[in-house]
């Protein structure tokens, strides 16, 4: 049934690639120059492709009116009704998290259209042709947002930080560790949360299934923690409400509010563990998945 | 050139794909035919290593897909019109996949003029009409000005002047030494573009030959001849040696030239009503291949139930 097919070489083939002009296999040869492509392309590309959707603007624009909106907000809303000294010993930079809890459901949102929109609208077969290898487009796809989710993130906290300080003038100042933490602390950590969910988004590739999953993973264990009231529950209970995500959030402006629970600089490091095992796992189905 | 070899691919207990062995060879279009789903689309995704064969093989030019460090200059491929995100413009949809691939952003420019798109270049993609989406695939797919390309169903949804551009574009594409692979569930369009011809139907390969063989050994030619003076006519070709089979109230005459018929008539003042050279359609030939193989019949020859009464069987149960 088959055509006879033509003398295949029989030894390694060398790398045509660089020598298309003698291609054993004929046809054509382009005049465009032929370039090993590596994961500077597939960002290059990743940046494009971020840049040039709408949804990008519409997410970053609310996370921007959300948070240094309510940061300010509740800073004027502070100072009015403070009573003399009564701010003494608080730390002005903690009345950002307010606006950044709520910001960062548009950071969740952002994270996995930067996946699962590819899927939806059958995109990712094209990228996945430019891109044959799929791993490479997960890490440029990961590398782009966490900067543009970084960066944006860093200078909206950074912003209602120095607004807050200045506003609440009977709030202690800062020490150097409480700025680190109150604005780069928790900005990486409001990344890192975008970014496991773009890598939820590739595993789940449904843009509402993920949204929906993330929102749940930040509000559910505080939600289920407030409802066990038995004794017996306690232990949980209190696991529930110590690593929480908005109470994770919350140790980035505080020296601790509990005994137990992470401290210092610890959700930072478990946000990380937990995005990296995503990772790891999402690369690996997506390389025995079909596109 | 595209080599298959044993390509198999299986859902489940469903077998999309069996055993697919067959070259695609430069400087031609290869027409890849088969009803709906034959399995074609399936085919170019394990082509292009979007999907993983079950089992067998399929390399670009000796190299699996994925080993191609510059992939779009190799094989551009259009595979399915709205495979874009409709919020990105035109022109920003080709700069992502040529950032991708190192690919110069002059090209940009020039595919988008090739196609014809220059003027909606900065027109989100979800404005676009089924045709307009398939002119930027196509775009999508010169992009890297490869060697290969590949199309699936390439003339859906475009106007009969965008039909005939990309027949033209297959065809010089392939004259300047690519290798083209265009699918296509009609063969009318396929005889037209295609010089080799690869035929599926469920999954398995059904013809894997030549253009010309196939229109030579498919396509049966005839004349048919009408005319008030039946027998005489019958008795006159009969006496001539040439054979006739009668279909309803014509004659038709197997690979007879119709002006020796006219001649004949003429010599024995025959009036003849009409008298026309017949070439069977290859539309015929291709779903008589591919009848036991499709897969979703339309169930047209299923008997209607008559209509019963009304009350008829009302006490039986």
């Amino acid at each position: 049934m088959s055509t006879p097919q033509p003398p295949m070489p029989q030894a390694a083939a060398p790398d045509w690639q660089g020598a298309v002009a003698g291609s054993p296999y004929g046809g054509y040869t382009s005049p465009i120059p032929v370039v090993r492509t590596h994961l500077g392309h597939a960002i290059a590309s990743e940046w494009t492709k971020i840049r040039s959707v709408r949804s990008t603007m519409w997410t970053l624009g609310v996370f921007l009116v959300l948070v240094v909106g309510i940061g300010l907000l509740v800073a004027a809303l502070v100072e009015a009704n403070a009573s003399e000294g009564s701010l003494a010993s608080d730390n002005p930079l903690s009345f950002g998290v307010f606006g950044l809890l709520l910001g960062s459901i548009c950071i969740i949102t952002l994270g996995v259209l930067t996946t699962a929109s590819e899927y939806g609208t059958g995109m990712i077969r094209t990228t996945m042709t430019a891109c044959p290898s799929r791993s490479r487009v997960l890490a440029a796809k990961a590398i782009v947002f966490f900067a543009v989710a970084f960066s944006v993130t860093f200078v909206s906290v950074l912003l209602v930080a120095l607004a807050d300080v200045s506003i609440l003038s009977g709030a202690k100042s800062p020490s150097t560790q409480e700025w680190l933490k109150g604005t780069l602390g928790i900005s990486l950590y409001v990344a890192l949360l975008g970014l496991l969910s773009l890598v939820l988004g590739s595993v789940i590739r449904h843009s509402a299934g993920a949204i929906t999953i993330m929102i749940g993973l930040v509000l559910a264990p505080l939600v289920l923690a407030l409802f066990m009231f038995s004794e017996s529950l306690s232990g949980l209970r209190d696991a529930l409400f110590n690593y929480s995500i908005p109470s994770q959030m919350s140790v980035f402006y505080t020296t601790s509010l509990t005994n137990d629970g992470p401290t210092g600089w610890d959700p930072l490091w478990i946000a990380l563990g937990v995005t990296a095992a995503a990772f790891a796992g999402a690369v690996w189905l997506l390389r025995q998945r079909d596109v | 050139m595209i080599e298959l070899e044993g390509l198999t691919k299986r859902y489940g207990e469903k077998v999309a794909v069996d055993n697919l062995t067959f070259t695609v060879r430069p400087g031609i279009v290869t027409g890849f035919l088969g009803p709906n789903g034959a399995g074609k689309s399936t085919t170019m995704r394990m082509m292009l290593g979007l999907d993983r064969p079950t089992a067998g093989d399929v390399r670009i030019d000796g190299k699996h897909y994925d080993r191609l460090k510059d992939p779009l200059t190799y094989i551009g491929a259009l595979l399915d019109a709205k495979a874009m995100h409709g919020g990105r413009s035109a022109y920003n949809h080709l700069l992502c996949l040529a950032q991708s691939n190192g690919i110069p952003k002059s090209r940009v420019a020039e595919v988008l003029d090739t196609v014809g798109l220059t003027a909606v270049a900065k027109k989100k993609a979800k404005g676009f009409s089924l045709g307009m989406g398939q002119r930027l695939g196509i775009a999508g797919a010169l992009l890297g000005d490869p060697r290969i390309l590949m199309f699936d169903e390439p003339v859906n949804g475009l106007d009969p002047e965008g039909i005939h551009w990309i027949r033209n574009l297959m065809k010089s594409l392939a004259g300047q030494g690519r290798t083209v692979f265009v699918s296509s569930h009609l063969m009318s369009e396929m005889a037209l573009t295609a010089d080799h011809l690869v035929v599926i139907g469920q999954g398995r390969l059904l013809a894997d030959t030549s253009m010309a063989d196939f229109i030579e050994r498919n396509s049966r030619s005839y004349v048919r001849v009408r005319t008030p003076q039946r027998e005489r006519l019958l008795d006159v070709l009969h006496q001539a040696g040439v054979t006739v089979v009668e279909s309803g109230g014509a004659l038709e005459v197997d690979g007879g030239k119709a002006e020796y018929i006219g001649e004949l008539a003429a010599q024995h003042q025959i009036v003849l009503h009409e008298l026309s050279p017949q070439q069977a359609s290859l539309e015929e030939a291709f779903m008589q291949l591919t009848a036991e193989s499709v897969e979703y019949h339309a169930h047209t020859d299923t008997p209607v139930e008559q209509p019963r009464p009304w009350g008829e069987g009302w006490n039986r149960s």
